[in-house]
């Protein structure tokens, strides 16, 4: 297990990136899921840089676990900012034209379909966000 | 990422190599903002795209919006990752893919 707390800052993700990207080259995980699995940091840090300490700044933890039996990544972020429940929010309609499309929404989605798993809990006044991949 | 421009006439093509992630989709944004004055064809040439986030997806609605409106766009070389994003996303209704 590894965790790391640092500044919530968009600026600080692609050092995040690159630390997990580490570790997954160490227990060889194949590219394809590597990057679905760096497009989620990207989507889930984003939104925690942008909205959860409004316009103030906090600190994000994230750790990153790995189950050897089923090959399972799983990678929890903690942040103690305004309750956001990311699986409250309804799906994006993908289907709108190019006129009515708005992008809001989207990388939950993503992480949603491209993850094997997402929960959400509010622990203690924080948000704990907890994807899984297997790999 | 690396950011390529290219221009033949009212033809722009615009190669991107590396991440197009929240950190990286700001400068593409500002790239094509800058770009599309007299463009009539963009091409989007994604062969060396690593990846690609809602950040990114968010650049090329919005420069799908003005070339619709003043000619075309196509997103060419595009790999089976970013593909895959593009087709959950429904983006594959929206752009042209070639």
């Amino acid at each position: 297990m590894k965790e790391w707390t640092f500044e919530a800052k968009i600026d600080r993700i692609p050092w995040l990136t690159e630390q997990v990207d580490g570790l997954l080259e160490g227990l060889d995980c194949p590219m394809k899921a590597q990057m679905q699995i760096d497009v989620a940091i990207d989507e889930w840090m984003a939104n925690i840089a942008s909205y959860a300490y409004g316009n103030g700044a906090g600190e994000v933890t994230v750790r990153f676990d790995f189950q050897p039996d089923d090959r399972t990544v799983v990678l929890t972020f903690i942040d103690s900012g305004v309750p956001y429940d990311p699986l409250a929010k309804p799906d994006p309609d993908v289907t709108l034209s190019v006129d009515k499309r708005a992008v809001g929404g989207l990388g939950i989605f993503l992480i949603k379909k491209t993850m094997d798993d997402m929960t959400y809990a509010r622990q203690d006044g924080r948000n704990v966000l907890t994807i899984r991949k297997r790999i | 990422m690396t950011i390529n421009k290219q221009k033949n006439g009212s033809t722009l093509t615009i190669a991107v190599q590396g991440r197009l992630d929240t950190t990286t989709a700001p400068d593409l944004e500002k790239e094509i903002k800058t770009s599309l004055d007299g463009v009539t064809e963009l091409i989007m040439d994604f062969e060396k795209l690593d990846y690609i986030s809602s950040a990114g997806l968010r650049v090329l609605l919005s420069a799908q919006k003005v070339m619709s409106k003043q000619g075309s766009m196509k997103v060419v070389h595009v790999s089976e990752l970013v593909m895959e994003v593009f087709e959950v996303t429904g983006f594959t209704d929206i752009l042209t893919i070639e």
